[in-house]
């Protein structure tokens, strides 16, 4: 995984803090995952906001988009991936907004999970299928 | 019924042609009451078919998911039942595939670039400041294309003043081409989806939306590329673009423009048509979509919500007019007219025609050579496979010594009917591209599985946007089963070898031959090449009935 310089810039400048998270180190699967992220809460469906493409130009660098106004942490996950942990987005209290752009990489097609603790303290979930194919045939 | 008996009957030739002008004048095809105050011209999908052509629309073109028996997924005698065609007629001829050698044989043939600027002109004689819009895939598809750069395509295109143009196979030219072509062109360059895919930001050289005041109204024209270029072409080309269908930033466009006080907003489109149903249905706004990429001719504009879809063919073999009436910044009323190009009906622009000819005059030789003869009706269009497509593959076996062959499931390439000599242009016609190199490689029965059920999902995801608008790749060689209702991975079943009768092995290796490879450094002969060079032993082409697909869920 690899930031561009200039989303680098976005998301600092959005006061946000990365976590790159490590392989496995709490939970392996997104369920998993997901428990410990909410803690077993009902998430709701709005309040957060995923962009993905449909189909990848390239499944090993996939632009993404996360947002959730007044969200204190967005979790990702890819959840077809071996590992499905992506990343954590944390805002302190003094951003601007809650949004972040990345890319991530795609061990094939599969749903990208969004998870955001909004300022409430509940949480809201989005989901995007996202297709890795071969191409090659378009009219 | 009556026509196929009529023409079964007379021997064709001129005696039918003679019939077919004496029934159908420009004037007919030319007639509309004009309306409203802003005019719409709209050709897309021309593939550089600069003369005259055959071109049969398919027979099999199946919908899926909430497109199922939905428009255009509908043909034959069931389109022309839907639309009040009668048999026989030259709509019959022009928009579905039933008796197509006979009545081919009867109207003649359709386009012509020259014809299609006496058409225009026509409508600017109503309308002077009719809006003229190529939806893309203008540089690409023939042998002066192809050697030009795309250059003759350009300097005809220019000739008939277009508006503005969006964009698919020009990319296949290289980036650096593209960017020398459209910093001089006269027109605007539009995609809103036309990213910079470093920076995943819009594109500098390709504006997302162009501006005209036309019949004291304000018309926005915002671009839609189609969204899956580096999927279905080879990236490489183009590495320094980003695409896909992006409908939230499609939306803040909309805005954007109405923000800015546009009364009509048009979406020129090279989505491909179940792609712009979906987007019509998320996206507010948008008044016209002029839809292209799938090749779909349709006598009517289909309504989505507030919306309506226009969809104009391709090769050059229709162009539609769109009268709107816009008051008080709303679109309240629209006439349209799906016109087609028959070329022996509509006279063509001598100052056009005179072009066309300076651009292929330095390939003129190389164009006419007849290299053989087809008893056959060749052609593409059709979700599994075309005669043309069967041609490919018996090269690609003979010529490449393969077991199996490959064909990409592309939409475009003119027919030819029987008795009709097959020039270089021909073959040409139905093959060129800027990666047309024939590969031949050894792959696993597995792996070739892999590629069918990736295609066909490709082609009938039930979800318009996960679908990339061509056909199933064409299969030589080798016969399989699809279930179409089934997900990717277990559509396809009973591959088999042909040549023995055998099922497919998924662990044992197979010879295949295929071209339009999307990797970079892919090697082999230029497909046209090698199709040109079987055609010449063959002498006249003659085809058995290809029954190697089973379709199933349909």
């Amino acid at each position: 995984m690899e930031f561009t310089r200039r989303e680098t810039l976005a998301v600092g400048g959005a006061a946000a803090l990365v976590a790159m998270l490590p392989k496995g180190a709490y939970a392996a699967t997104t369920e998993e995952w997901i428990a410990e992220f909410t803690g077993g809460a009902d998430m709701a469906d709005a309040g957060i906001d995923l962009t993905a493409p449909e189909i990848a130009e390239n499944g090993n660098t996939v632009p993404i988009e996360v947002s959730a106004e007044g969200a204190s942490e967005i979790l990702v996950l890819a959840t077809g991936n071996p590992t499905p942990g992506v990343a954590t987005f944390k805002f302190g209290p003094l951003a601007a907004s809650q949004y972040a752009s990345t890319r991530i990489r795609l061990a094939g097609t599969q749903d990208v999970v969004a998870i955001a603790k909004l300022a409430d303290g509940s949480f809201a979930k989005a989901s995007k299928t996202v297709k890795v194919t071969i191409g090659g045939c378009g009219g | 019924m009556a026509a196929s008996a009529l023409y079964g009957a007379s021997g064709f030739g001129n005696w039918a042609r003679l019939a077919a002008q004496q029934s159908l004048t420009q004037d007919q095809l030319l007639q509309f009451d004009t309306f409203g105050n802003v005019s719409l011209i709209h050709v897309t999908d021309i593939h550089a078919q600069l003369k005259p052509i055959y071109f049969r629309e398919p027979e099999v073109n199946i919908g899926v998911g909430p497109n199922k028996g939905e428009v255009p997924h509908v043909t034959g005698a069931d389109f022309r039942r839907l639309y009040g065609i009668d048999d026989g007629s030259p709509s019959h001829y022009a928009l579905t595939y039933n008796d197509f050698s006979s009545l081919a044989k009867g109207y003649g043939k359709v386009g012509g670039m020259d014809r299609v600027a006496t058409v225009i002109n026509a409508i600017r004689a109503d309308r002077p400041d009719a809006i003229l819009l190529d939806g893309g895939d203008t540089w690409h598809g023939s042998m002066t294309c192809h050697k030009t750069a795309g250059q003759d395509m350009v300097n005809v295109m220019n000739a008939l003043k277009p508006d503005a143009m969006t964009f698919h196979w020009e990319f296949t030219l290289g980036s650096e081409r593209v960017q020398e072509i459209v910093e001089g062109l006269p027109f605007a360059a539009l995609g809103q989806n036309i990213f910079d895919a470093e920076w995943d930001e819009p594109a500098e050289l390709f504006k997302p939306y162009q501006f005209f005041e036309r019949g004291g109204v304000k018309v926005a024209v915002i671009g839609q590329a189609f969204p899956y270029m580096p999927i279905a072409n080879p990236r490489w080309m183009f590495p320094e673009y980003s695409f896909g269908i992006r409908d939230e930033h499609m939306q803040e466009m909309v805005d954007e423009v109405r923000g800015m006080g546009a009364e009509l907003v048009v979406c020129l489109s090279h989505n491909g048509f179940d792609v712009d149903k979906k987007m019509a249905g998320i996206v507010t706004g948008i008044d016209v979509i002029l839809s292209g990429h799938t090749h779909d001719a349709l006598p009517e504009p289909v309504l989505v919500g507030e919306t309506i879809i226009v969809a104009s063919g391709s090769n050059g073999k229709f162009v539609s007019r769109v009268d709107l009436d816009v008051r008080d910044g709303r679109m309240m009323g629209f006439r349209h007219k799906l016109i087609p190009i028959f070329s022996d009906v509509i006279t063509p622009d001598a100052e056009v025609a005179k072009l066309i000819d300076e651009q292929r005059a330095p390939y003129k030789a190389e164009l006419e050579e007849v290299i053989g003869q087809t008893d056959e009706l060749l052609y593409r269009r059709g979700n599994f496979n075309g005669s043309w497509d069967d041609l490919i593959c018996d090269a690609l076996m003979s010529e490449r010594e393969a077991d199996i062959a490959m064909s990409p499931g592309v939409r475009w390439g003119p027919s030819l009917i029987p008795g009709d000599p097959i020039t270089r242009e021909d073959i040409w016609n139905v093959t060129s591209m800027s990666y047309g190199e024939a590969y031949r490689s050894e792959m696993t029965g597995e792996f070739i599985k892999v590629i069918l059920e990736d295609v066909a999902d490709n082609i009938f995801n039930p979800d318009p946007y996960y679908q990339q608008g061509g056909d199933m790749v064409r299969i030589g060689g080798m016969g399989y089963r699809i279930d179409i209702t089934k997900p990717q991975g277990e559509r396809i079943s009973e591959m088999t070898l042909l040549k023995t009768g055998e099922p497919i092995d998924p662990s044992k290796t197979y010879v295949v031959a295929g071209w339009a490879s999307v990797n970079e450094g892919t090697e082999g002969p230029q497909i046209w090449d090698v199709v040109e060079s079987h055609i010449r032993k063959l002498g006249t082409v003659t085809l058995e009935p290809n029954t190697s697909v089973e379709v199933v869920g349909a």
